[in-house]
């Protein structure tokens, strides 16, 4: 079973995080076409690689960002959101 | 015991303690510490099981926890090793696998049947006719498998441990030990599991006449048992390595599932066969089993016998044949130099002959296959190929076989470790191993005694230092250097075969040389069409061999193969260590005990139990649901809606978070009022609703659907932190009892609980009202989903049975009924009310559903506007509407999940339906066609056994569509 360092919580199972989906700038919903909005809503890429992803911490409510290597399924760095 | 020796200087078993037990149905006696196969061998029985496919009789052949096939079972378990299981008083074992008993086996015949079961025998031939193939394939269930299943057996749970550590320290040999002492040492706890009953590894059988190893490892363990902070643990296996260091350990009773932080492997070598014919026969061993007899268990392993050696181990064992009084009648070394080292002389001087690049091709079995009785040597060239014509016949009644070992190295692979053959130990040996896993000694390609000390030290002191302990020196890692302990090709062919390269499934060098001939020229289709290295022992005493004969075949080379992959476990491991209770916890709402006091029938909903209805002695399940559907229509109703998800939501952005979460309009709701909420997710499909209450300025509670609360407050929590708003939100789910009073006496009985206005001028329909019910506080929700006047009473939750005693109480004289989920769901679909899940599924939009009246487009924005925006110029392709069947229909009654079908095509589906005693008549929700909506059209549902009804799209809501029961006036009527 692999650990995950919560950014607030620490190094805790794996079992205790939710997998939140790709991190994924939303396109300005205004500027869109519905094209690219589609393409935002529908599109992800399937490819093995260093991947930026949303997290959550189920025991105390925390979202973060992790980097993790899906070719090796290493978590490279976990964060808190900071906006950017 | 006739084949039990004088008391050796290190043996495992206690004479003191004789033991009985019986074995395919005669007793026999050995003694404590024996395993079945070594007490048997001691009673002279030879024949200990009978191989998976030809019914061979097999003995002891590794001894190393392997030997698959001697496998026992007992009326409680099956597939038992011989070789693992201890003796004790009163087992009773037979073989599995045989029909008839182990010594004579009726399916034996099939050795002789073998020339015509080539491999992939039953790929080519039972496929055809199809017809037939029923009847093929229980012929071959009965044939294959090993042991079978007693149903009756008794059940046992078996329970799980977990632990923790440092370093993990695997084998106990003198690398591991002298790793696991390095890394305590450092001050870390540091754990070393031993599969065996006793600490040693290879000393304990291949140095027990070597006095100076022995002193060397009893100053070790000396050290290692002084060291408080190392735990040693014998007769635990470790059997799988998972991701950051998570290993499973078995023992007899348990699975241990450990975190380390670091681990070492010290798990030595399995010694590897020669291949050639009859190589499998009782009597031919492995060198190193042999030496377990003799050392650990006193036990003689033959008479007379013949060594076949490619390195010095084959030699020491020679040596300690000679010692044990066995008759060493020749060694035949399969290099062209013999052995380099003193131990060729030593074993001239014990009167052995050597024969160098010599062979054996063959041993000569008696008949029924059950013993030997020679060897045939044959002479080898440079590149390992047998010279035909000179052979030499040599009286035997064993063969021990020393050619080379392979790495146990199963954890390291199974974490990813890669592992490379090297050419000078002619041997894989890592390469590159996960982060804090390091591996030291003779897996790790090191075997001279004091070089595996040192490296098993070197490798201690790496963990520790992994872990962050503050290490006082490193050691250099001794280099890897031969002479090879591995033979390049010990393998003979032979014109007649039954030359073994897989012993679990009868696999023959000619079976693959044919695969390889079919094509299969890639090692994992190989794998599984010729079955190597598929049995209980996973190749463990197969792989390599198959590996040098498949790179000979094809031209390749061994350093340039990729291995099959390694997976958990790394030798077999019962099913009941693995077995585990299925763990669902449910959720009971305060009110429980009062649910079942009143004969609540339960039900589950999303994690909750909830009654489904409450059962009434002498009234059937229906009749009981439609009598708490009427005491709401026209009394007073009760129901525990604590399930629903209540979420706090306040801050200076509260209002502007749930504008932007929600798809309606909130930023000018006044407090005070409530408001049906709708979610979507981003692509536009719903996914969640319920009630938002304005308690202030900055102060929302909302509710969410049963299941939803804490997917909800996940994806809210989601998007202020993208959004950067400044609120606060907590999930208040379990902290609220919360109740709905519904029916037209809800006001009066409610009146006399409160000093509150209940008056519809002061708290009218959808306000919320913050005030004291029964001396409790609570918030008060005036909301309409089952359509009678009625509160939402949010106490509390450890008031919530004080307040419903006291509605329960104050009701009695109105005839209140308590009611449950079924009603509710008969109640809301009268009001056409729809149930997110129910009446939406994961591609519902608002707009197909008829929640237009519900989304905001004007807003500036919510989740889910942008996509709804692009929905709303496309072309509907389905409609929820409002159905219903004559009141005078008798037909079958349509059920959720029927299809409603046009012109033989699906055009929809019902997704709520039931009959409404208050309008008699059969009403529900479905799908259908954008054309189909018009009120009064007729549609299709197909029922039951394909019978097809018409129903007819009716106006909703079916009950009270002008929502009069909300009105002060109808209301004062009705409670009169």
């Amino acid at each position: 079973m692999k650990l995950m360092r919560c950014p607030v919580n620490g190094l805790r199972p794996i079992q205790e995080f939710a997998y939140g989906g790709l991190f994924r700038p939303s396109p300005d919903p205004d500027r869109s076409t519905d094209r690219e909005w589609a393409d935002y809503v529908f599109s992800r890429s399937g490819e093995p690689a260093l991947k930026k992803e949303w997290w959550y911490h189920i025991a105390s409510g925390t979202w973060f960002i992790a980097e993790r290597d899906t070719r090796t399924d290493e978590i490279v760095e976990t964060y808190l959101f900071d906006g950017a | 015991m006739i084949d039990r020796l004088p008391p050796q200087p290190h043996e495992w078993i206690d004479r003191a303690q004789r033991i009985q037990f019986e074995f395919e149905g005669r007793q026999y006696s050995g003694f404590a510490g024996d395993t079945v196969s070594t007490a048997l061998w001691a009673n002279g029985v030879r024949v200990l099981g009978r191989s998976f496919k030809y019914h061979r009789p097999r003995g002891i052949w590794s001894l190393s926890h392997l030997d698959t096939n001697a496998m026992l079972e007992t009326r409680q378990q099956t597939n038992i090793r011989a070789d693992v299981c201890p003796i004790v008083p009163g087992l009773s074992v037979k073989a599995v696998n045989t029909v008839g008993g182990v010594e004579h086996d009726l399916a034996a015949v099939m050795d002789w049947l073998s020339p015509f079961l080539p491999v992939g025998f039953y790929y080519k031939a039972f496929h055809t006719p199809g017809r037939l193939f029923p009847f093929y394939e229980r012929r071959m269930r009965e044939m294959a498998g090993l042991g079978s299943v007693n149903p009756d057996r008794h059940l046992e749970h078996t329970p799980k441990r977990y632990d923790f550590c440092d370093v993990l320290v695997v084998g106990s040999g003198p690398a591991g030990l002298s790793a696991a002492v390095a890394a305590a040492e450092s001050g870390l706890q540091v754990l070393l599991v031993e599969e065996n009953p006793r600490l040693g590894g290879s000393l304990c059988y291949q140095a027990a006449n070597d006095s100076e190893a022995h002193k060397l490892q009893a100053g070790l363990l000396e050290r290692a048992l002084s060291l408080k902070n190392l735990e040693l643990r014998c007769s635990t296996l470790a059997a799988g390595y998972y991701a950051d260091h998570w290993i499973a350990l078995i023992d007899s009773t348990r699975m241990t599932k450990l975190r380390a932080r670091s681990l070492v492997v010290a798990a030595g070598c399995y010694e590897q066969p020669a291949v050639f014919r009859n190589n499998d026969l009782p009597g031919v061993m492995l060198a190193s089993a042999a030496q377990r007899l003799i050392h650990q268990y006193g036990v003689r392993p033959f008479r007379e016998v013949v060594v076949l050696a490619a390195n010095s181990h084959g030699y020491q064992a020679a040596l300690d044949f000679v010692a044990a009084g066995i008759r060493v009648q020749a060694l035949a070394d399969l290099r062209t130099q013999g052995e380099p080292s003193s131990l060729a002389a030593q074993v001239k001087a014990a009167g052995v002959p050597i024969h160098n690049a010599t062979c054996v091709s063959e041993a000569t079995p008696k008949r029924g296959l059950r013993s030997i009785t020679g060897a045939v040597l044959s002479s080898v060239a440079a590149q390992g190929s047998i010279q035909p014509g000179q052979s030499l016949r040599i009286a035997c009644d064993g063969i021990a076989m020393s050619v080379g070992w392979t790495p146990a190295d199963g954890l390291l692979r199974q974490g990813q470790g890669r592992l490379v053959y090297n050419c000078e130990v002619e041997q894989y040996v890592p390469e590159e191993l996960p982060d804090g896993v390091f591996a030291a000694g003779r897996v790790n390609g090191i075997y001279d005694l004091a070089a595996r000390l040192d490296d098993g030290f070197a490798a201690g002191v790496e963990a520790a230092a992994y872990c962050g302990a503050q290490v006082s020196s490193s050691r250099q890692r001794p280099p890897r250097i031969g002479p090879a302990r591995s033979h390049f090709y010990p393998i003979a062919s032979h014109a007649k075969g039954k030359n073994f390269l897989d012993l679990d499934e009868d696999i023959q060098l000619k079976d693959i040389e044919h695969a390889v001939q079919e094509g299969f020229d890639n090692l994992e289709l190989l794998k599984r069409y010729s079955t190597f290295g598929m049995g209980p022992s996973q190749g463990k005493h197969a792989n390599l061999n198959v590996l040098r004969a498949f790179c000979r075949l094809t031209g390749q080379s061994l350093d340039a193969l990729e291995m099959t992959t390694a997976r958990p476990f790394v030798n077999p491991v019962p099913l009941s260590h693995l077995a585990g209770r299925i763990f669902s916890p449910h959720r009971q709402t305060p009110l429980h005990a009062r649910h079942k006091e009143a004969g609540a029938s339960f039900m589950h909903a999303g994690n909750w139990l909830r009654p489904e209805y409450y059962a009434v002695a002498g009234r059937t399940r229906q009749e009981a649901i439609a009598e708490e559907v009427v005491a709401v229509r026209h009394r007073l109703g009760l129901i525990d809606v604590g399930t629903l998800g209540k979420l706090e939501i306040s801050g200076p952005d509260a209002a502007a978070f749930i504008e932007r979460i929600y798809t309606g309009r909130f930023a000018r709701l006044q407090p005070g009022l409530t408001r049906y909420v709708l979610m979507c997710d981003e692509s536009g499909v719903i996914i969640d609703d319920g009630v938002a209450a304005r308690l202030g300025e900055d102060r929302f509670y909302v509710t969410t659907t049963t299941s939803g609360s804490d997917a909800v407050a996940r994806e809210m929590r989601r998007w202020a932190m993208v959004w950067r708003m400044k609120i606060v939100l907590v999930n208040a789910t379990g902290t609220y009892g919360a109740m709905n009073l519904a029916g037209p006496q809800s006001r009066r009985v409610l009146e006399s609980l409160t000093s509150m206005d209940l008056s519809a001028g002061k708290f009218p329909y959808l306000g919320v009202r913050e005030g004291e019910i029964a001396g409790v506080p609570a918030r008060l929700l005036r909301v309409g989903f089952v359509g009678e006047w009625g509160y939402e009473i949010h106490v509390p939750a450890d008031t919530a049975v004080w307040v419903w005693d006291h509605l329960m109480e104050a009701g009695r004289k109105f005839g209140i009924r308590p009611f449950g989920v079924e009603a509710q769901r008969v109640l809301r679909l009268e009001k056409a009310h729809v149930i997110i899940g129910q009446d939406s599924d994961g591609l519902t939009h608002p707009f197909e559903a008829g929640m237009q009246w519900a989304v905001k487009m004007d807003k500036p924005f919510f989740v889910g506007q942008r996509s709804l925006a692009i929905l709303a110029k496309k072309r509907p392709t389905r409609a929820l509407v409002g159905f219903a069947l004559p009141s005078s229909y008798a037909g079958p009654i349509p059920k959720e999940c029927h299809l409603v079908i046009e012109s033989g095509e699906i055009a929809g589906r019902v997704t709520s339906v039931t009959f409404s005693s208050t309008l008699g008549q059969v009403i529900g929700l479905a799908y259908v066609k954008p054309e189909q909506s018009r009120l009064g059209t007729t549609i299709e549902i197909r029922v039951g056994r394909g019978e097809m009804i018409r129903a007819a799209v009716v106006r909703t809501p079916f009950y009270d569509p002008q929502n009069l029961r909300q009105s002060q006036e109808v209301a004062l009527q009705e409670a009169s």
